[in-house]
């Protein structure tokens, strides 16, 4: 048994197990840990593929800043106490959401392990072109050189995501007739 | 029998469909706005091992750059909708996605 097929079954189960964690976990912080686990996995598949960077970037961008982000609204929020998982607001969707998500697993295994004359999900050794280079630096070539305009756009992308995010986060100035409504529905929720 | 545990792109992909698959299912069972959203990112986890179990296979860097923009979208999207979150719930604590059906035409 190679090495990588440990590494992999190791770590996939890691991933699968912290996914699980996600959908069934009832209080929300336990959800956003399991996210961490699920990540860290994704990360560590990443690393036997070869794709360092990403791995990197991973583990600092999402299990660093997004499921730090989530925390920070959980805490902010106050929404630590479990959700009720018991009750079901609309009769059957539970049974039904579970069947369309194993339906579609079916779907997608189907279409992955029986078609036998794509070359690509034949079942062949992977090749090794990606790793011949250092990974940054191929990387760095490539973006910075085919898909500069696209990572150019990404620039105005969050720049409009921290804009959208100031303005929608911002309290209605007192006096508003909007900071009036939003009174009335707190003291009506309250109530 | 060395070659039956041999690592395929297969299995990735394989792994890559579970995941999608539990996202899915995820997002659909829960109500919580969050605990959604963060179906949604194991959606995008599982479509990036796609992305770079396809790229290695093929050994084009396309797949490696294409994960990285869906990073940079997928945390624009979690500031965004993070911030709807904080503003919806503000307003209504304890709301669930069922009650922001309000907002529909």
């Amino acid at each position: 048994m190679s090495m990588e097929t440990v590494v992999f079954i190791i770590s996939a189960a890691i991933v699968l197990t912290g996914a699980v964690g996600v959908i069934a976990f009832r209080n929300p912080v336990h959800n956003a840990l399991s996210l961490v686990g699920t990540l860290f996995g994704v990360a560590v598949l990443f690393v036997a593929m070869e794709a360092h960077l990403l791995a990197a970037v991973q583990v600092i961008v999402y299990a660093g800043a997004i499921v730090i982000l989530f925390l920070f609204v959980i805490m902010l929020l106050g929404v630590d106490k479990a959700d009720s998982l018991r009750e079901d607001p609309l009769p059957g969707q539970r049974p039904l959401a579970i069947l369309a998500g194993l339906a579609f697993l079916g779907l997608l295994l189907v279409a992955l392990l029986v078609s036998t004359d794509d070359p690509v999900s034949g079942g062949q050794a992977l090749v090794a072109g990606v790793g011949d280079r250092a990974n940054v630096e191929a990387l760095a070539r490539v973006l910075f050189s085919q898909y500069v305009f696209a990572f150019e756009i990404t620039a105005l992308l969050l720049t409009i995501a921290v804009v959208g995010a100031v303005v929608l986060a911002k309290r209605p100035p007192a006096g508003s007739p909007l900071a009036a409504e939003d009174e009335a529905a707190r003291s009506a929720g309250e109530s | 029998m060395i070659a039956l545990v041999e690592v395929t792109t297969t299995w990735y992909l394989v792994l890559g469909a579970m995941l999608f698959s539990l996202g899915g299912t995820g997002l659909l069972i829960r109500r919580n706005p969050l605990v959604m959203f963060m179906c949604v990112e194991l959606m995008l986890n599982a479509v990036n091992l796609t992305f770079v179990a396809f790229g290695r296979q093929l050994g084009d860097l396309g797949g490696q750059v294409s994960v990285f923009f869906v990073l940079v979208v997928a945390a624009a999207e979690v500031v965004v909708g993070l911030a709807l979150i904080v503003a919806v719930l503000r307003r209504h604590p304890g709301a669930t996605a069922d009650d922001v059906s309000v907002l529909k035409g």
